[in-house]
């Protein structure tokens, strides 16, 4: 582009006015605003951040927390060892052995021996549970996740089980038959990884 | 002339003793006023088990992590230097409170609130010892060997250097109407006439602009530069060598609000007389001082809350601003209000 180009637009910074080169009534304006703040968080509890152990922050209803596998109406895994999962998993956090479904289980031909999710390695992304052509696997709306050490943080089928009976009341299957009504409110959960 | 000393000893051990306890609290104060300008709570656990509310142990807590943290001394910096810096920035800061008034003074008050009362170039030494601390400053960039502590240390010396001139041309003013460098004198005027702010608005303001800047208080704190120069001059220190930096930095805030009350606001007079200089009693003393503590915790709590509210010059902004508008404006401020002293004042 040449310097004479008639599409050349040429923008000059706005002028200032006197008042704004002194920068005093700005600087008032900035003090004001800061002020509102100190005031609204000082006098009237407008604090935006949450007061942790005690209060606790509820999570959007999309929050990618902790995984759950879920169970259907039989109280049977839902999982059907079809490895999609783990396959979509970009982490390769999932781990899966499949077996033949038991005689008693006439709906599906496998399921999994053993599920282990690395939580550490995952990276949250909810790719399992955009795969899953079942519904079985979940993230759900728990955010404090902690342990002792690399090996707490595996979590295996048991775990991950338990992790759905924490929080079906509260979270219900996402993709399931809706329930009737609007949703219930996510609410705090006790902890399961107690 | 025992008992004299005896007592300026119990003086300067009350005014440090407070004056560091203050510190303490005043870093409290300063979280506080961050988390609060940005929708923060700000320390509030410290103390809760033992039924102390708002965090008001934090303090205590913030000070014995000091003490006990690990003192590391890279092995790349000048030692004696390097172990001189900080003492040097905390002694200076602290020996400006020898000729700050914290009370009435005078021949007939029951008591001189000051360490060295009637030093009649009061003004003069607290400026003298401000530019001292530069030198904290200068020689832990120095001794340090990193590039980010130099460059902090060079930022500081040209902004003091520079600064030093509106801040000084500043209350040239004020000691023009005044007639004294003396601190009591000039608020001893303020209490006669009006207060140094109706008289002296630009000197005001220079020398509010001028003092944020001898503090290295946001907008100005380039020495310091925590995303440009990692921390800038104490970069390189930890543990309480860290934290005698950070009280020589809030010492500083304290004696700069002490002269701004008692240059600019009256010190500790009141409008409408209702404390004047020639009550002597106790009870009008007690006041007094309560009213200066008042005023000066108000100042103290308007630099924080410019500090929260102002980002931070760009370096050459702040050169501008110094040589370019405030030299200027108290070149002309000065000779103005000495016009005015000569031809009105001395004619009456």
């Amino acid at each position: 582009m040449r310097a004479d180009d008639p599409k050349l637009m040429r923008i000059e910074p706005p002028k200032l006015t006197l008042a704004e080169r002194f920068f005093l009534p700005q600087i008032a304006e900035g003090l004001g605003v800061t002020g509102r703040h100190v005031v609204g968080v000082a006098f009237q509890k407008k604090a935006i951040t949450v007061q942790y152990p005690e209060e606790q922050h509820v999570p959007s209803p999309n929050y990618r927390g902790v995984h759950r596998l879920n169970k259907d109406e039989h109280d049977r895994i839902k999982c059907v060892a079809c490895m999609l999962c783990a396959t979509a998993c970009p982490a390769h956090c999932i781990d899966i052995v499949g077996a033949s479904a038991p005689p008693s289980w006439p709906d599906r031909e496998k399921y999994p021996e053993s599920f282990v999710i690395d939580e550490l390695r995952c990276i949250y992304c909810g790719m399992c549970e955009e795969a899953c052509p079942v519904e079985a696997i979940e993230l759900t709306g728990l955010y404090d996740l902690t342990g002792l050490s690399r090996e707490q943080m595996i979590f295996d089928k048991t775990k991950l089980l338990s992790v759905f009976d924490a929080t079906k009341d509260a979270e219900p299957m996402k993709y399931a038959a809706p329930p009737p009504g609007p949703a219930p409110e996510t609410k705090m959960l006790p902890s399961p990884l107690d | 002339m025992l008992w004299v000393a005896i007592g300026i000893l119990l003086k300067i051990l009350v005014v440090v003793s407070i004056a560091l306890g203050t510190v303490a609290y005043l870093i409290y104060v300063e979280r506080k006023v961050a988390a609060y300008a940005q929708d923060r709570v700000g320390p509030n656990r410290a103390g809760k088990e033992l039924g102390i509310p708002f965090g008001l142990l934090q303090p205590l807590a913030d000070g014995a992590k000091m003490v006990l943290k690990e003192d590391v001394i890279p092995g790349y910096v000048s030692r004696p230097l390097y172990m001189l810096a900080p003492v040097i920035a905390i002694v200076a800061a602290m020996i400006g409170f020898a000729v700050v008034p914290f009370g009435p003074v005078g021949p007939n008050q029951i008591m001189n609130f000051q360490i060295a009362p009637n030093i009649n170039i009061g003004i003069l030494y607290v400026f003298a010892i401000g530019s001292l601390a530069v030198y904290g400053i200068i020689l832990a960039g120095w001794a340090s060997n990193n590039k980010y502590a130099f460059l902090g240390a060079l930022r500081s010396s040209a902004q003091l250097i520079s600064y030093e001139i509106p801040l000084g041309m500043s209350i040239l003013g004020m000691v023009l109407i005044a007639g004294s460098l003396d601190l009591n004198q000039i608020v001893n005027w303020q209490d006669r006439r009006v207060w140094g702010v109706v008289v002296q608005p630009i000197g005001f303001l220079l020398f509010l602009v001028s003092a944020f800047a001898e503090t290295n208080r946001l907008p100005f704190d380039l020495p310091e530069s925590e995303q440009e120069l990692v921390g800038g001059y104490h970069t390189e220190y930890s543990a309480m060598k860290f934290g005698m930096f950070f009280l020589g930095e809030y010492l500083h805030v304290i004696t700069v609000s002490y002269l701004t009350v008692l240059l600019f606001f009256g010190g500790w007079s009141l409008p409408f007389h209702l404390l004047n200089q020639n009550q002597i009693g106790f009870l009008s003393a007690v006041f007094k001082v309560m009213v200066l503590l008042f005023k000066v915790a108000l100042m103290i709590l308007f630099i924080m809350w410019v500090r929260w509210t102002l980002p931070r010059f760009r370096y050459d902004h702040l050169m501008d601003l110094a040589w370019k508008s405030l030299i200027p404006l108290s070149l002309v401020n000065l000779v103005a209000t000495a016009a005015i002293v000569q031809l009105i004042y001395s004619s009456r």
